[in-house]
């Protein structure tokens, strides 16, 4: 500790704003990555708690067969918001949000490398993702767009509203992706310490690894997508445009297949954090390495051959439907592997039940039930049934945000002594865990219900036997809320007042540990050398 | 013993209507059978893996920082067991599915076709003899096929009663079946988003018996050619209007009576305010009722919205048919 105060650890290494906006150092880059996307969900937040409002009770339709808002005026308005919290929360928090933040920062540590492979393309991997949000930000805020995040044909060709520029922006940010899934794959290969071997790498690095492979492959798709769209709107190339002989329909497949290894892009890197956080908080060597490892890659692989688990009732044959459910039952075999795992790795363990866990067994909790409905989607009449309804909603939720963001969360305050040298208020933290916890379920449960029952998603307005359950959802949306402001509020508590931490409080085994809290420019002092496994709790 | 639990609570869950709108058909029957051994497996699953992670939790709950932890790096017959058993299930609810979904994708020969049109934001149903309808009328037990075509942009013809759901996609033709087992009215809903209305993009299913039907469609057509104000005589009759408004001086029913109501310059109001009884009027007090209520009839009058209810061209008819009360 007797460093940090001759300015020696990355945070006071240099003064000034510029000295961050220039920073190669891979922890200042997570850092900027940090505040942007905190700030990206805030707007995200904002979104849904404005949607979740609109929709706390039915309105009446007047002659010109319009539904007067509660909160916003005009249904376009409520298109609009739903389009940008999709945007938003997709592309610019939960797909930058663990790799980019978590991962930039603690991938090198833990293989004990000085920094990433690629330094100047790490920082501009991260110009890339802002000059996409402020694209994006400008479209919202002067042009307006309605199509969701999506962007189905025909109706984003038709649309008057800014979709070209809109659709540039989610390119760039694509970019930006695809440069840090490039950085990660390299660095993994080339730069771990002596002793790190692939198998003796923690779970965190073989997830974030599993996950830039599918980054560098399937965003690309994505881009070609995007800008066959933009061409659409601009020539008319007649690609998508049935009116020019083309397929709305082919923009679909184009788009699931990326947009569904995405999904993986957004739970595999939680998933790696809860393995860290199970085990530390466990005092356990993660049951089954090798299995949870494999299953990462094997979710990378099968997760290419499942998009069309998204269109069963598109258009799409009855054969390709078989096909694409069948394919979707394999994808839930590693991710039931990985569940069982994790609980067994509790067994005869030390469990402690400090803030970082508790949103580990959140996520398990959340997990679970978003993986049991993930199959019941996965059955195809079913499907037919839940497809497009509040259903479908309720279980994204459960695996995007009970998944990804409790892992976000629980990593955040996990290595929160390492990133900024400092503890927080561990009082505080599990009262933002209790709110973020049981306002999830508040929120996203009856929406279950209200999928089965048959509310259409994307409706500004609805029969009004689903008033009651749309009533709790919205109040469950406020505890949220109250629950991520109390996280703020602990966060910014810490880094002001918050004791100073030692290298390792809670007890870990992995290399980022070894570090200085927070860590020198360099990292180590001296190159770590390895001699075994990241969990060896004896 | 377990699987005759699990057998009583399937067949508990699969009559729980109240999470699942009214079984309409067969086929919404053996969705719903499916759907619920899926959930009674799925709670299965949940209480052993949830139920494992607080039991674990709880039992080994950390008592001082030295705690002796065991060290258990694997066990591969475990693992293979937890393996496999999910895939068989996961089967087993797929095959169970792809046969279910089978029948749905089956078109039946001999069907009644009805032509759906979607359209920003519309369903229009369109019948052999050239009945067009904002409501899908079909008769009870038997096969109906909707062909779905698309006007503008994706749409999504969806009864949730049937567990049926169908995309409408510009540039070609898709299509479902079904078989209604009861009478009544089901919504139907789109479900791909579409625009600015798309969540007033409803629209009823009305299921009736044959005789009905046969006759519901002879009027239609009947109807169609009729001059604007008598169709709108009929609608009267066949929305029930009737039931409630007289049209004469006979003693006020449930609402009040519609004779020379148009153009009366000072029609009073609940609450005091006056209006004039033009056209748009009329149009209003059809389609939302609630929005100006005639004095001594509120403050909220029992009449249902018939907002998304009726096409544009019976609105008129109504109206028209109103106009000529005199």
């Amino acid at each position: 500790m007797a460093h940090a105060a001759h300015g020696s650890n990355y945070l006071n290494a240099q003064k000034g704003l510029w000295s961050w906006l220039t920073s190669l150092d891979h922890k200042r880059i997570g850092i900027l990555y940090f505040i942007s996307v905190m700030s990206f969900f805030l707007l995200g937040g904002i979104a849904a708690l404005l949607l979740r409002g609109e929709l706390f009770a039915y309105n009446a339709i007047d002659t010109a067969g319009k539904a007067t808002g509660q909160l916003l005026p005009s249904a376009d308005s409520y298109n609009q918001i739903l389009t940008y919290h999709g945007a938003i929360m997709v592309f610019m928090v939960i797909i930058p949000g663990i790799p980019a933040i978590l991962g930039n920062i603690f991938l090198p540590l833990q293989i004990g490398a000085k920094d990433v492979a690629f330094p100047k393309l790490n920082l501009a991997s991260w110009y890339c993702l802002m000059a996409g949000a402020t694209l994006a930000m400008i479209t919202m805020f002067s042009t307006k767009v309605d199509t969701g995040w999506t962007f189905y044909t025909p109706y984003s060709i038709k649309s008057e509203t800014a979709v070209t520029t809109m659709v540039l922006a989610a390119f760039i940010t694509g970019m930006s992706s695809i440069l840090t899934g490039l950085n990660f794959i390299v660095t993994v290969h080339k730069l771990r310490c002596p002793g790190m071997t692939m198998w003796r790498m923690p779970l965190f690095v073989w997830a974030l690894y599993s996950t830039a492979i599918i980054q560098v492959l399937a965003t690309p798709i994505l881009a070609i997508t995007l800008l066959l769209l933009a061409m659409e709107r601009a020539f008319g190339v007649g690609i998508f445009d049935p009116k020019l002989g083309g397929d709305p329909v082919l923009f679909q497949h184009f788009f699931w297949f990326y947009s569904h290894p995405a999904v993986y892009i957004m739970i595999l890197p939680a998933m790696g954090v809860i393995s860290e956080l199970i085990t530390t908080f466990s005092k356990k060597t993660i049951f089954g390495y090798t299995a949870i490892a494999y299953s990462s890659l094997g979710i990378a692989a099968v997760s290419f051959f499942v998009w069309g688990h998204h269109m069963f009732v598109s258009g799409q044959s009855e054969f390709a439907g078989i096909v694409f459910s069948f394919l979707t039952m394999l994808v839930g075999v590693p991710t039931a592997i990985k569940m069982f795992n994790w609980v067994a790795t509790m067994y005869k363990g030390s469990i402690s039940f400090a803030s970082p866990m508790l949103f580990a067994l959140g996520f398990l909790f959340l997990f679970a039930i978003g993986g049991v409905t993930g199959i019941m989607l996965a059955v195809l009449p079913v499907d037919v049934h839940f497809h497009d309804t509040y259903f479908v909603v309720a279980h994204f939720h459960y695996v995007m945000v009970g998944g990804t963001l409790m892992a976000i969360m629980g990593g955040f305050y996990y290595w929160f002594p390492k990133m900024f040298g400092k503890m927080y208020s561990e009082f505080w933290a599990r009262m933002s865990w209790i709110f973020i916890f049981v306002g999830f379920n508040v929120t996203f449960f009856p929406q279950f219900i209200l999928g089965a029952m048959g509310m259409p998603r994307r409706y500004f307005n609805y029969i009004p036997a689903y008033e009651p359950l749309n009533r709790i959802s919205t109040m469950g949306s406020w505890m949220i809320a109250l629950g991520f402001l109390i996280g703020l509020y602990t966060i910014i508590d810490g880094l002001i007042s918050g004791e100073k931490a030692p290298k390792n409080p809670w007890g870990s085994k992995t290399l980022e540990w070894e570090a200085d809290s927070p860590p020198s420019v360099h990292n180590f002092d001296h190159e770590p050398i390895v001699t075994a496994g990241p969990y060896e709790y004896k | 013993m377990l699987l005759w639990i699990l057998q009583k609570l399937t067949v508990v869950m699969a009559q729980a209507e109240s999470f699942m709108p009214t079984q309409g058909t067969e086929i919404a029957k053996s969705v719903d059978n499916l759907y619920a051994f899926l959930l009674v497996i799925s709670l299965v699953s949940c209480v052993i893996v949830i139920g494992g992670m607080i039991y674990f939790a709880i039992k080994y709950k950390r008592k001082s920082d030295h705690d002796q932890t065991a060290y258990i790096t694997h066990d591969t017959r475990l693992e293979i067991l937890w393996s496999v058993i999910p895939l068989i299930l996961f089967l087993f609810v797929f095959a169970w599915g792809w046969i279910i979904y089978h029948d749905m994708r089956t078109m039946p020969k001999d069907a009644l076709e009805i032509h759906v049109n979607g359209k920003q934001w519309a369903w229009s149903a369109e019948y052999k003899n050239g009945v067009k309808s904002s409501e899908v009328v079909v008769p009870v037990g038997r096969d109906v096929r909707i062909i779905l075509s698309a006007e503008d942009v994706l749409h999504s013809f969806y009864i949730p009663s049937f567990r049926i759901k169908q995309d409408a996609v510009p540039g070609r033709y898709t299509n479902l079946w079904f078989r209604a087992d009861k009478m009544g009215e089901f919504h139907v809903f789109c479900t791909e988003y579409c625009g600015t209305q798309h969540s007033g993009m409803m629209t009823k299913l009305r299921v009736v018996t044959q005789e009905e039907f046969d006759q519901w469609l002879t009027t239609e057509s009947e109807v169609s050619t009729l001059p604007i104000a008598q169709r709108g005589a009929k609608l009267f009759q066949t929305r029930a209007c009737a039931s409630c408004h007289n049209v004469d001086n006979a003693a006020v029913k449930v609402g009040p009576s519609l004779l020379k109501l148009f153009g009366s310059l000072n029609h009073e109001l609940e609450g005091g305010a006056q209006v004039t009884a033009d056209e748009n009027y009329i149009r209003e007090s059809i389609l939302n009722s609630q929005a100006k209520i005639a004095k001594g009839f509120g403050p909220r009058s029992g009449m249902p919205a018939f907002q998304g209810q009726l096409s544009e061209v019976e609105v008129t008819a109504l109206v028209e048919y109103i106009k000529g009360l005199k």
